[in-house]
């Protein structure tokens, strides 16, 4: 009142409240910048130390001359060398031709199990849910001594392969999570509507589920990537020839040239990243503001509180 | 086009919670049926049961002479028009009408020619190529019926379709539903909780309560000849007064005798029919428009009350006045230009000719 009243009377004049709002803002918006500059310029010091490394010469990184963030005579020789590696080339090869498996079946069989376990309501289905994401908190680390004994008997040891059944337990979990919470956002009366409109339970989940569940599924489809081609230990575990030797564990285990390779690593990473980024945060935050412009309300329970949101993208990050 | 049979339908929650009591319903072919009733009377269960969105507990839904009971709602031959509308959002209004007809296998000039007959009818040839984000309310009520109509059903069903659009659009989609309706002239049927909607839309108003069918008639029947007391309260607006009282001797006839003061006559007309209640403790219904001034035209009928009025509630056309009678909380409509103010004593005429008695023991009117 107090503040409308002093606009009223003297025209132009900024009322009080509004001042004290947008100073308030300013100072957010201050504190922001600066919190967001640190962690980025913490986090970017080591990918851009291995790039300014990977750009000289073996005699320039050993030399003690110079500082070290500076490149006196910039060479791709590391990444000429390296692309013409036969153990590169195959511990890349290995490593794409796993991650594409593993992220299409971990799809396949997530956005099927979630479907089932979010629409499908059948007796037992929310402890099933619920059972499935605890699946995912057993650390890997305590995993991989049993699986060591079924990889083991099934004559899979030192293959590949085995990367192929051992990622989707820590991807499937998951990424069924992720799915499961976004497809119990799409309101009910759309699934109705397509039952009406004769649609079988799989043309819904083709033509209404997949399409409007996309960001979702970009989420998930990013996560899987990540835990497929960033994995570690499983690969050190269970693979011990270089021939089905993969990136991660190649690099640092059998090649000398580390920064570029690893620079060679993050690449189809970056790429990922880059272009699907919105989407991708949209479907780890629920914020389906889409969904909500779409049908001009807010019908559907927010799925995830903001804590396990946080969880989830640090989980991604991973 | 068909006709709709429900036969003593059961609908069981859980075991034990009752949603649909064993109700009966004949719905004839091209009829337009409104199931009214307040939340959790049943009705949506109801409609949604014809749909095949729920399954029955017991008893028997025909559409066209044929029992659905396990039938799964693609094959029903119906289609249905939601409260949310429930349009695919990735879809445009254009896919969206031609989903079924494209999941049944039409040719494509047959699905643009059904499309574009019903963007006709429904006037959203123009949005053909939109998103249902970049529609309006009222838009995107037009695209679900039109979805609806594209697939020429056996029965259309309505769920609460205009709860969400607000109140000017609500009346205008009224009209429109209604004017679609006599256009294509498809069964439907129609669940609102809104009593207006029931009235201005339907052929026959079903009204529902506590899982079971209070009364079924057209709108003007169940305004005037209600048979329970539920049914009476709940139709018309302002609801009808209700006033306890005793029948009582009053010289040859009858009086309703509400306190020392105030003794209404009942009409000699319904003398015979009263009779039986004579002594009895029961209760008066009138309407707020049978409850006006004083107006000097001498009909039998019209008895005195006079009345402390609470408020006054001018509407232009008429003004309604609230006030209490005994412990029970009444409405007149009155002439606009009667000079009537709160805290203010005003006199009143109740017209008894129009009076309902309704026994409070089985809730039924006499």
């Amino acid at each position: 009142m107090c503040a409308m009243s002093t606009a009223v009377a003297e025209p132009g004049a900024v009322p009080i409240r509004d001042r004290s709002m947008r100073r308030e803002r300013r100072w957010a918006l201050w504190g922001s910048y600066i919190a967001l500059t640190v962690f980025a310029f913490i986090f970017l010091i080591p990918p851009i130390y291995t790039v300014i490394t990977s750009l000289k010469t073996s005699t320039e990184i050993s030399s003690r001359q110079g500082s070290p963030w500076l490149v006196q005579n910039p060479v791709l020789d590391n990444f000429l060398e390296l692309a013409a590696d036969a153990h590169f080339q195959a511990f890349f090869w290995n490593s794409i031709k796993i991650t594409v498996v593993v992220v299409i079946l971990s799809m396949v069989i997530s956005i099927l199990a979630a479907f089932a376990l979010a629409r499908m309501r059948f007796w037992g289905s929310a402890a099933l849910a619920t059972g499935v994401f605890l699946t995912y908190l057993v650390p890997e680390s305590l995993l991989f001594i049993p699986m060591f004994q079924i990889v083991g008997s099934l004559g899979l040891m030192n293959s590949t392969w085995c990367l192929v059944l051992l990622y989707p337990t820590l991807t499937v979990p998951f990424c069924t999570w992720i799915m499961i919470g976004y497809f119990s956002s799409i309101p009910k009366e759309l699934d109705e509507a397509a039952l009406i409109d004769g649609a079988s339970y799989l043309q819904m989940l083709v033509k209404i589920f997949i399409p409007v569940a996309m960001p979702g599924i970009i989420a998930a489809t990013i996560f899987a990537f990540t835990v497929s081609w960033g994995q570690f230990l499983y690969p050190l575990a269970f693979l011990f020839s270089s021939d089905q030797m993969v990136l991660t564990v190649g690099i640092v285990t059998e090649l000398i040239r580390g920064a570029s390779a690893g620079d060679h690593l993050r690449i189809p990473h970056g790429l990922l990243h880059f272009r699907p980024d919105r989407r991708c945060h949209q479907g780890l935050t629920g914020v389906n503001k889409k969904l909500e412009n779409r049908q001009g309300r807010t019908p559907w329970p927010r799925f995830r509180s903001a804590r396990s949101t946080r969880s989830m993208t640090a989980m991604c990050r991973r | 086009m068909a006709q709709v049979s429900i036969r003593k339908i059961h609908k069981v929650y859980d075991g034990d919670v009752q949603a649909v009591k064993g109700i009966d319903l004949e719905i004839a072919d091209h009829e337009f049926v409104v199931l009214v009733g307040p939340s959790g009377c049943g009705k949506s269960t109801t409609l949604r049961m014809i749909a095949g969105l729920e399954e029955i507990s017991s008893g028997d839904i025909l559409i066209g002479n044929r029992v659905v009971n396990d039938v799964p709602p693609r094959n029903r031959d119906i289609a249905m028009v939601f409260q949310n509308y429930a349009l695919y959002p990735h879809l445009s209004v254009f896919d969206n009408m031609a989903f079924g007809l494209k999941l049944r296998k039409f040719s494509r000039a047959e699905i643009k020619r059904r499309v574009d007959e019903a963007a006709r009818i429904l006037d959203i040839a123009s949005l053909l190529d939109r998103k249902p984000k970049a529609l309006s309310g009222g838009q995107r009520q037009r695209v679900a019926m039109g979805r609806a109509i594209v697939r020429n059903p056996l029965v259309f069903l309505f769920d609460e379709p205009l709860s969400n659009l607000d109140a000017k659009l609500r009346v205008q989609m009224r009209t429109e539903i209604k004017l679609v309706h006599q256009k294509v002239n498809t069964t439907t049927v129609y669940v609102t909780h809104d009593q207006v909607e029931a009235m201005t839309l339907a052929d026959r108003v079903v009204v529902m309560n506590q899982g079971i069918i209070e009364q079924v008639g057209p709108p003007q029947e169940l305004y005037h000849h209600p048979k329970t007391r539920f049914v009476a309260g709940f139709i018309g607006s302002p609801a009808m007064n209700f006033l306890p009282c005793h029948v009582v001797q009053h010289g040859d006839g009858l009086a309703a005798r509400v306190d020392e003061t105030i003794v209404l006559s009942i009409p000699a007309a319904r003398r015979d029919r009263y009779m039986p209640f004579k002594d009895k403790a029961m209760t008066v219904g009138l309407r707020p428009e049978h409850m006006t001034e004083i107006r000097a035209n001498g009909k039998p009928g019209l008895e005195r009350i006079d009345v402390r009025v609470d408020v006054v509630e001018p509407m232009g056309m008429e003004t309604m006045v609230h006030f209490m009678v005994g412990r029970d909380a009444m409405c007149a409509r009155i002439d606009p230009n009667t000079p009537a103010k709160a805290n203010a004593m005003l006199p009143l005429q109740a017209d008894m000719n129009n009076m309902h008695l309704i026994d409070p023991d089985s809730g039924r009117v006499v």
